[in-house]
C-alpha cells in the first residue's frame, strides 16, 4: 500500500521554475502551453489500514511534507 | 552576555557567528548541538546559516523537528531573543516562529553579493543601534531567499512595524532592481509581533569587521547586546529596590 502525494506551488507564489520550463516547451515548438507548475511527488510505503492512515498522512502533509504558506497538496492511498 | 549558536547537520555559518560574538564583541558564545533539549543559561539564541539537513524537502523544513527547537520555541515564547540568519530565517519560518516563507529566488540563481538594506524601523532589539537613515551594506548568499506571505500577513507585518530590513539602493530607495531575489515588499528581514524574534536573509556576521570590507552587520549584534544589557540593568534595579 502506498500513499501518493502531490505537492504544487500555490497560484499566488512566484514559480520561476515553472516559467522556465514553460519557456523551454515553447522553445521546443509547442504552442498553447498556458502555464507550467513544478511541484513534488512523494510515495510513502505503508502497512496497516488505509483509512487509519488517511488523517495521519494529512497531518504529515500539513506539518512537514508541504508548507501550507506556499504549497497545496493532495494525496491518495492505494 | 551569553549567546547559544545552534548547530544542525549542515550548518556552516555557526563558526562565523561565534567568532563575531566572542572575538569582535567580547561576549560568551557556545555552540549548541541540535540534539540538545535545553539552551542552558543562554541570554540569546542564534540560528545560523547553512544547509541544515541538506536543504532536503524544503529549506529549513526538517530542522524544526530537532529537539533543540522545542527549547528555542519555549525560550522565544518567554520573550527570549532569537535571531535566525539565512537558513536560520528559513528554519524560523518553517517552525512557525515567524510568519511567511522563503522560496526560490526569482532568477533561479544562487545570489552571493553585497546588498544595501534600508532599516525600516529602529523599534527592535536588532535595529535599535542603527543610526537613523543609515543604509546597511551586508552580503547575501542564498538560492531560496524570496520572501513570500499572503496579503493579509503582509498587511499585518506593515501595520505592526514588523518589517526590519528591505533591499534598497545605496540611497535607501526600494526599487525592483535592488531586490536580488523577488521578495515581496523587498523584504530582507522581519520580526515577530513580540519583537524578540528576528529573521533575515543577509549575513550580518560576514560584515562585522572592517577587514572584511565593512562592519555594518555588527550593529545588529550590538543592538541585541544593548537590549540584553538594558534588561539585565532593569532586573538589577528591581532587585536593588526590593
Amino acid at each position: 500500500m502506498k500513499a501518493k502525494i502531490v505537492i504544487t506551488p500555490k497560484k499566488a507564489v512566484l514559480d520561476p521554475q515553472g516559467k522556465t520550463v514553460q519557456a523551454a516547451l515553447e522553445q521546443m515548438g509547442h504552442d498553447g502551453v498556458k502555464a507550467v507548475h513544478v511541484g513534488k511527488y512523494l510515495e510513502i510505503e505503508l502497512e496497516g489500514d488505509a483509512e487509519a492512515w488517511r488523517p495521519k498522512i494529512d497531518e504529515a502533509c500539513h506539518k512537514l511534507l508541504s508548507n501550507p504558506v506556499i504549497e497545496d497538496y493532495h494525496f491518495t492511498i492505494e | 552576555m551569553h549567546f547559544a549558536v545552534l548547530q544542525f547537520p549542515g550548518s556552516n555559518c555557526d563558526q562565523d557567528c561565534v567568532h563575531v560574538l566572542r572575538g569582535v564583541l567580547g561576549q560568551q558564545a557556545e555552540y549548541l548541538w541540535h540534539k540538545e533539549e535545553s539552551i542552558g543559561a543562554a541570554d540569546a539564541v542564534v540560528v545560523p546559516g547553512g544547509f541544515s539537513y541538506g536543504d532536503y524537502l524544503r529549506t529549513g523544513s526538517i530542522a524544526q523537528f530537532s529537539p533543540v527547537m522545542n527549547a528555542v520555541k519555549a525560550f522565544a515564547d518567554d520573550g527570549g531573543l532569537v535571531i535566525g540568519i539565512c537558513n536560520g530565517f528559513q528554519i524560523l519560518c518553517e517552525s512557525g516562529l515567524l510568519p511567511g516563507a522563503l522560496v526560490r529566488n526569482r532568477s533561479l540563481q544562487f545570489r552571493c553579493e553585497h546588498v544595501n538594506l534600508k532599516v525600516t524601523t529602529a523599534d527592535s532589539p536588532f535595529t535599535r543601534e542603527v543610526p537613523e537613515e543609515k543604509v546597511l551594506r551586508v552580503p547575501i548568499a542564498h538560492g531560496e531567499g524570496c520572501y513570500f506571505a499572503d496579503e493579509e500577513t503582509l498587511a499585518r507585518l506593515r501595520a505592526n512595524d514588523q518589517i526590519l530590513f528591505q533591499y534598497a539602493t545605496e540611497a535607501g530607495e526600494l526599487t525592483d532592481e535592488a531586490n536580488p531575489n523577488g521578495s515581496l515588499l523587498n523584504i530582507a528581514g522581519i520580526c515577530n509581533d513580540g519583537r524578540n524574534i528576528c529573521g533575515m536573509m543577509p549575513h550580518p556576521e560576514r560584515a562585522s569587521e572592517k577587514i572584511l570590507g565593512g562592519d555594518d552587520g555588527r550593529l545588529v549584534f550590538e543592538g541585541m547586546l544593548r537590549h540584553l544589557e538594558a534588561e539585565a540593568g532593569l532586573g538589577q534595579a528591581a532587585v536593588a529596590e526590593a
